[in-house]
């Protein structure tokens, strides 16, 4: 494969801060993230030839987000593999940058899901009326009542079978995750908690509490990509990409072991691409849909060995001064979860490479290299996941 | 008996029309494939292995255990909120593949990873009979 690494870079970063916002479309919180991304990276929008955008809601999100912004890109990606999307925008984006295709890239994503009502996780695909459903797979699973909490829950109920996880251990990744959120004057949740508050909150679907799933909020964001020409002259020390790995997992006929997910499948590609080793990663942003994604995606990207996850996770080794700091912004548990959050992942990874918080608590000190994997669907039946990895000067 | 069913209804494609057939019959039935020797679950048109075509209809022995399973609490949605709470399961047939399904006529305290369960069915309309699976007799 051509050497990809360092063939672009993250240059401008804009996070969106509402949590609840009634008054603003999807597309404006779109459009002010892109402005402002780019006024961080110190381009214009002169400079932009490549849109990448996922939605659940935006019909021909691509299309009409171009059409909103009064743009006429030249590449155009609307890549929707759920939370994990973005992950994947930034892994196209490096190779059509590598190729010379376009040489500004900006990755945007919004949603409305708090002042829209919508129930993401408890609701199965009938909460607005029952649909059509497609003949497969939906005919064969939306009959029983899935919903997206109930697809991780059994998942963490294999994992406890199978290597004695306990409830006390997922309740760990939640309290991690608060501890940074309280340092995230952004954060929905920043009151600290104890295991005994998560593992004592009433159980959504069992195995899993309240506490052990995200949040709900609005929100967006925008990243801004580019040539390593184009980023050499930007405002903010490059943020490079050094590898990036993609996989879909999904039922296997039948016949897939899924207490391995897509992780297991991407994380070897992007450590192969990146050149780089586990001991290498100083931070970690991980998808944290629920407690379970934190504990399944830490060991299927080598991090721990299957089944090591629960002991992982304890002790305060994801918190800030611990083995292997993740989701230094407080994650989808505590500080914002707007439908899909890869882009929020990437927002933060920059974030901490850039050191913006030198001096405080919530930097990650030294931070050198660091890993984002995004998870969009659902563990128990299909899902995505993007591996990035990224790296300062 | 005239029942209204207010949880989703599957839709019907040619190639998964012998599945919803059967099951009006009274039989769960899965597809095996002659080239590659695979069953294969959930049903479609092609072998999901080779990709050939010489994919048939097996009759199930009706018969697996709970692979995993969670006791749903919470769930908005028309037909399942008043359900709640019920067991969302995947059942491991003995042919070998998993599908998801509902653990019905038991409490669900009582489900655990393991238990042998075999397939029941309930009559939705006159043209749709889905499969549940209950403890084994």
């Amino acid at each position: 494969m051509v050497d990809l690494r360092r063939a672009a870079a993250i240059v401008g970063i804009h996070e969106h801060v509402t949590r609840y916002s009634p008054d603003k479309s999807e597309l404006q919180i779109q459009g002010e993230s892109v402005i402002n991304a780019l006024n961080d990276a110190g381009l214009t929008k002169d400079d932009v030839d490549g849109l990448f955008t996922a939605s659940s809601s935006i019909r021909n999100s691509g299309m009409n987000l171009a059409d909103y912004l009064n743009l006429y890109p030249s590449y155009v990606d609307n890549t929707t593999v759920g939370g994990g999307s973005f992950e994947f925008h930034l892994s196209h984006a490096l190779t059509a940058i590598a190729a010379g295709r376009i040489n500004v890239a900006v990755i945007t994503y919004s949603s409305l899901a708090r002042s829209g009502g919508v129930s993401v996780g408890t609701g199965g695909v009938g909460r607005f009326g029952h649909p059509v459903l497609d003949p497969s797979p939906d005919s064969f699973e939306e009959l029983y009542g899935l919903t997206t909490v109930g697809l991780y829950a059994m998942i963490a109920r294999r994992h406890m079978h199978l290597y004695g996880t306990t409830s006390e251990q997922l309740a760990e990744v939640s309290v991690a995750m608060r501890h940074h959120a309280s340092m995230n004057p952004e954060a929905l949740f920043r009151d600290p908690i104890s295991v005994e508050d998560v593992v004592n909150s009433r159980v959504i679907s069992d195995p899993l509490h309240l506490m052990d799933c995200c949040v709900i909020t609005d929100g967006g964001g925008a990243v801004v990509v580019a040539s390593p020409e184009v980023a050499r002259n930007c405002r903010h020390t490059p943020v490079w990409v050094l590898g990036a790995g993609e996989a879909i997992a999904h039922q296997g006929a039948g016949k897939r072991d899924l207490i391995y997910i897509a992780a297991h499948q991407s994380s070897p590609r992007a450590f192969e691409m990146a050149g780089v080793t586990h001991d290498d990663i100083d931070m970690a942003m991980v998808y944290d849909s629920f407690t379970i994604t934190v504990v399944e995606t830490l060991e299927d990207l080598g991090f721990c060995k299957k089944g090591e996850g629960g002991e992982f996770v304890s002790g305060g080794r994801l918190q800030v001064g611990g083995a292997l700091p993740i989701n230094t912004d407080g994650g989808g548990l505590s500080s914002n979860h707007p439908g899909m959050r890869g882009i929020f992942l990437l927002l933060e990874a920059t974030r901490q490479l850039r050191h913006q918080f030198d001096g405080t608590g919530r930097q990650v000190p030294d931070c050198k290299i660091a890993l984002a994997h995004g998870t969009g669907g659902a563990l128990g039946s299909r899902h995505s996941g993007g591996t990035v990895i990224l790296a300062r000067d | 008996m005239t029942t209204t069913w207010n949880k989703p209804l599957p839709s019907i494609a040619g190639e998964t029309k012998p599945f919803w057939d059967s099951c009006r019959r009274g039989q769960l039935v899965i597809q095996y494939c002659e080239d590659c020797d695979e069953y294969q679950w959930y049903p479609r048109g092609i072998c999901a292995d080779c990709w050939g075509e010489n994919v048939r209809w097996v009759q199930s022995s009706g018969r697996g255990t709970v692979w995993t399973y969670t006791v749903t609490q919470q769930n908005r949605t028309t037909g399942f909120a008043e359900m709640v709470p019920y067991v969302l399961a995947l059942v491991e047939l003995e042919e070998g593949v998993r599908m998801f399904t509902n653990i019905v006529d038991c409490n669900p305290r009582d489900v655990h990873i393991g238990m042998a369960v075999e397939v029941t069915f309930q009559t939705a309309t006159p043209q749709i009979t889905i499969p549940y699976f209950k403890p084994a007799g």
